[in-house]
């Protein structure tokens, strides 16, 4: 075992955002660090809109025929809701925690292309100033919803300029997320340290890579339909005008094409997040490494070929459901091994419940509860009823918010001592988390029962009907925890910035190799980066009497 | 009729996917039980002791395990898979039936609100569908402009109406009764207001009805109804309405012919009163925004005589 040179405390701190000087160095900046950081915040800021959006139109839903907003306005605000939070919050938050922890993790200095980072960061920022623009001029957002079907979406039906720049931002966001995917793929590939194969990467690192595939082969789709909606609506191309001999039904194919993959671009790294925080705080090594890494695999595979489970109640024949029902449900088994290794790996831990763990804890049951819906959905014949119900709402709200965004909470407990130097306050993280879960519930639970009810999505205003007052009324009550809880994060994290405990290289005792440098790491990451012998680095460092498995793919071995 | 349910069928198409549903929640249930049961075990069991600073023994996986794990799931899948497929089969009509047979009703969706034909009879309504109890009927749906979706949760499986390519679905009541849907794909800004309600009677009912929707009223010549009656033609009404026996044949909104006999206007927007049409008329937009039948700045007299002459047509 050759010796890890100890990493001095600080060598270069990065600048700090308020000064004028160190505004520039971040606006100019290449570093994945830097540009990490402003991916979160970016994506932080997106989720204050995106959440006021959704406040907004509960209130509006609180009681039966309301008249808070007008329909125009709803219709613009749960687009804008969608977009926002999926293309503007979640993609560019993990995206920037790939960004971020990669090169860490692989003990490599930057990314393979630098300035093509940056540059997908800031056209992601230019999408998001695209889409919000038309909001405050008169012709006002996007109104036909997130996935903007066609003809809907169409110039005769929709003669504001909206969906126009909709279209033009997800193109800006769309490049700038093939071009981290593209980055990420090569700097994984050529840039690890040494004796680090690929049995031996952090699983963070796999999943992300497998994600960066679904980045670069899935978006392209998207980006190719906007380019012919942009035709449809600039040029009268009629792609997807039945009037004119287009086809309606192609624009819902090339969307849930790259759709259905997008999916898993929002939650494989949030199971990547899940396989580092569940193993450090459980004290144990993942259990099977092999087998998580051939289920991202196999998930990621699936995932492009089963996107017609959103297009059942379009009427496509027998065939097309029979085939599209068996492949999504197939997902099932992938997915299932990812939660049996999870919680097999806290079984006869040692487990330690900091902010970050019980936020990977709650993941683990909030996830089961949206992927069993999304068993449901497989099945055809229920979603020839629940399909554009309340329903799905709360099953998309269960996969990506108690999936993916529970996974970002958990990450940022985790991570946020690297990133600044110091703990987020756990006193206060307990507050969060517990309202967060309380609201989280509270919100979207007794959607699944509205949905049974009848109730459709997308709806500004529903009829007097006793059974759905009061549940409408509760998830109401529900997001105004879940804002609340979203404050007191928010409050953490100002907080903590000023007055946390000083976190030291490796606060939690984890086994990555983003431990080993400083807190914040310096600009150049490592001053040497030890010869890698298993996917536990540190851990050898802690225990040479006690080497960590140096073949990862070995299952069964017990020390 | 306040409730409408998923769980509530009242037809076997209804019945075969709310078994499918039951089926499904106990699997996913009992699953879901079991995970908040280990996990809520093993937050508890193994939690870390203060003070106890000791490495737990490292477990790198266990084969075995994991191969069971991965099976389990396989076969619960495919025991959903097959009752899926099963269900598929009983919910829709063959695509032999809907070569040979002609469609029992058409249903052609329009912005924010739902034409109906009934071919074999020649029946023309909108918005409220009635049928009779125990026929299976086959119903072929349209739209003339974006997608729609018909959902009436307890008599039939919900469907997309494309524009440009037309669907097939059964429609069935085992009971009398009224049965409430919706629209329920995004379709603009009066989505909200597209509402339907499917309307179950006996067979005899359901034929008379019939026979009341193909007598065509006569126009009122004299009175406010005949005043009405001639205003709606220089209203400009006839350009989008048909009446059957006038020359108003238009189509770009419900047909009037039997407006009397319907409970509601404006796709389930508002009861169908006097009163209430009388406000539909001076301003439509006012309780459907967005409703493309457009404020035609009527009179109060002018609209207690357009009034008067809807009422008569029964
Ligand atoms: C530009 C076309 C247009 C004109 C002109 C027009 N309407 Fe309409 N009308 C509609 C449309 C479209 C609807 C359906 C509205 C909806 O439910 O969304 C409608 C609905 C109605 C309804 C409710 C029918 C139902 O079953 O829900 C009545 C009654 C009605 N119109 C009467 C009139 C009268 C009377 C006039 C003339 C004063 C008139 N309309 C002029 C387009 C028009
Ligand atoms: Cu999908
Ligand atoms: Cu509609």
């Amino acid at each position: 075992m050759s010796r890890i040179p100890w990493v001095p405390e600080t060598t270069e701190p990065l600048p700090r955002v308020g000064e004028s000087e160190g505004l520039l160095t971040w606006a100019a900046s290449v570093d994945h660090k830097q540009i990490g950081i402003m991916y979160f915040i970016a994506a932080l800021s997106f989720f204050c809109i995106g959440g006021l959006e959704a406040l907004l139109m509960r209130i509006q839903l609180s009681r039966p025929d309301n008249n808070f907003i007008d329909p125009e306005l709803f219709n613009q605000l749960f687009t804008m809701h969608g977009t926002t939070m999926v293309f503007l919050v979640i993609m560019p938050f993990l995206i920037g925690l790939g960004v971020y922890l990669i090169p860490l993790m692989i003990g490599a200095r930057d990314m393979a292309f630098p300035r093509l980072n940056a540059l997908s960061f800031w056209v992601v920022v230019f999408g998001g100033l695209l889409l919000y623009y038309p909001f405050i001029t008169q012709s006002g957002a996007t109104d036909v919803g997130w996935f903007a079907y066609t003809p809907l979406s169409e110039k005769p039906y929709s003669l504001n300029n909206g969906p126009t720049y909709w279209a033009l931002a997800l193109l800006c966001t769309g490049i700038g997320s093939v071009a981290s995917g593209i980055n990420n793929i090569i700097t994984i590939i050529t840039l690890r340290a040494p004796g680090m194969t690929m049995r031996r990467i952090p699983l963070f690192v796999w999943l992300l890579l497998v994600t960066s595939f679904l980045l670069a082969f899935a978006i392209p789709i998207l980006n190719a339909g906007l380019v012919t909606l942009l035709l449809d609506r600039i040029l009268e191309a009629n792609f997807f005008a039945p009037s004119s001999g287009g086809s309606a039904i192609l624009w819902q194919n090339v969307f849930w094409g790259f759709g259905h993959p997008e999916v898993y671009i929002l939650v494989l790294p949030a199971f990547a997040i899940i396989c580092e925080v569940i193993p450090v705080f459980s004290r144990q090594p993942i259990f099977g490494y092999g087998f998580m890494v051939g289920s991202a695999i196999a998930i990621g595979l699936l995932a492009f070929g089963v996107w017609g489970h959103h297009m059942f109640a379009v009427g496509l024949g027998v065939p097309f459901n029979t085939y599209f029902s068996l492949a999504s449900m197939l997902i099932a088994v992938p997915t299932g091994v990812k939660i049996f290794t999870w919680i097999a790996t806290m079984w006869g831990g040692k487990i330690y419940f900091a902010t970050a763990m019980m936020f990977a804890t709650a993941f683990v049951i909030e996830f089961v509860i949206g992927g069993l819906s999304g068993v449901a959905f497989a099945a055809a014949p229920l979603t020839w009823q629940l399909t554009d119900s309340y329903f799905v709402v709360a099953h998309i709200h269960y996969v990506l918010f108690g999936g993916s965004m529970f996974a970002i909470f958990a990450g940022i407990y985790y991570w946020f001592p690297k990133w600044t130097g110091r703990m987020l306050s756990e006193r206060i993280g307990k507050c969060h988390f517990w309202l967060m879960l309380i609201g989280f519930n509270l919100t979207f639970l007794f959607q699944h029962m509205v949905g049974l009810l009848g109730m459709p999505r997308r709806v500004y205003t529903y009829p007097d009907l006793p059974s759905w007052n009061w549940l409408n009324l509760l998830s109401t009550i529900g997001a105004c925890v879940l804002g609340f809880s979203v404050l007191i994060f928010i409050f953490n994290i100002f907080f903590s910035l000023r007055k946390g405990k000083i976190a030291g290289n490796n606060p939690w005792n984890a086994w990555t190799l983003e431990w080993l440098a400083a807190s914040p790491p310096p600009v150049h990451n490592f001053d040497e980066v030890p010869r890698i012998h298993s996917a536990r680095p540190l851990w050898d460092l802690a225990h040479p009497d006690m080497p960590d498995e140096p073949e990862s793919f070995n299952t069964g071995v017990t020390r | 009729m306040e409730l409408t349910s998923v769980f509530n069928p009242s037809s076997p198409q209804a019945w075969a996917i709310a078994n499918l549903g039951i089926f499904m929640i106990i699997i996913a249930g009992t699953i879901l039980a079991i995970i908040i049961v280990l996990v809520t075990f093993i937050s508890y069991r193994f939690r870390r002791k203060p003070g106890d600073d000791e490495e737990p023994r490292q477990v790198y996986g266990n084969e075995k395990l994991e191969i069971v794990w991965t099976i389990i799931p396989f076969l619960i899948v495919a025991a959903l898979f097959i009752f899926s497929v099963i269900t598929m089969v009983k919910v829709n009509p063959s695509s032999a039936i809907i070569e040979d047979q002609k469609p029992d009703l058409v249903i052609i969706g329009h912005q924010w609100w739902w034409e109906l034909h009934y071919p074999k009879s020649g029946v023309v309504s909108a918005n409220e569908i009635h049928i009779p109890v125990g026929k299976k009927m086959l119903v072929r749906l349209e739209s003339i402009d974006v997608i729609h979706d018909f959902w009436v949760p307890e008599v039939a499986r919900k469907i997309d109406l494309v524009p440009g390519h037309p669907n097939y679905m059964w429609l069935e009541a085992d009971e009398p009764g009224i049965y409430l849907g919706q629209c329920s794909e995004f379709c603009g800004i009066a989505h909200a207001h597209m509402r339907l309600r499917v309307i179950a009677h006996h067979q005899e009912e359901f034929d008379v009805w019939e026979k009341g929707q193909l007598y065509v009223p006569p126009t009122p010549r004299s009175g406010e109804a005949g005043k009405g009656s001639k205003l709606f033609k220089e209203k400009a009404c006839m350009n989008c309405h048909s009446i059957a026996g006038t020359d108003a044949v238009a189509t770009v909104g419900p047909n009037l012919t039997h407006l009397a006999t319907r409970t509601t206007i404006g796709a389930g927007t508002l009861l169908n009163t006097p009163i209430n049409l009388a406000k539909w008329l001076k301003n439509p937009k006012g309780f459907k925004p967005g409703a493309l039948m457009p404020n035609m700045k009527l009179s109060d007299d002018e609209v207690n005589a357009i009034v008067a002459y809807l009422e008569a047509l029964k």
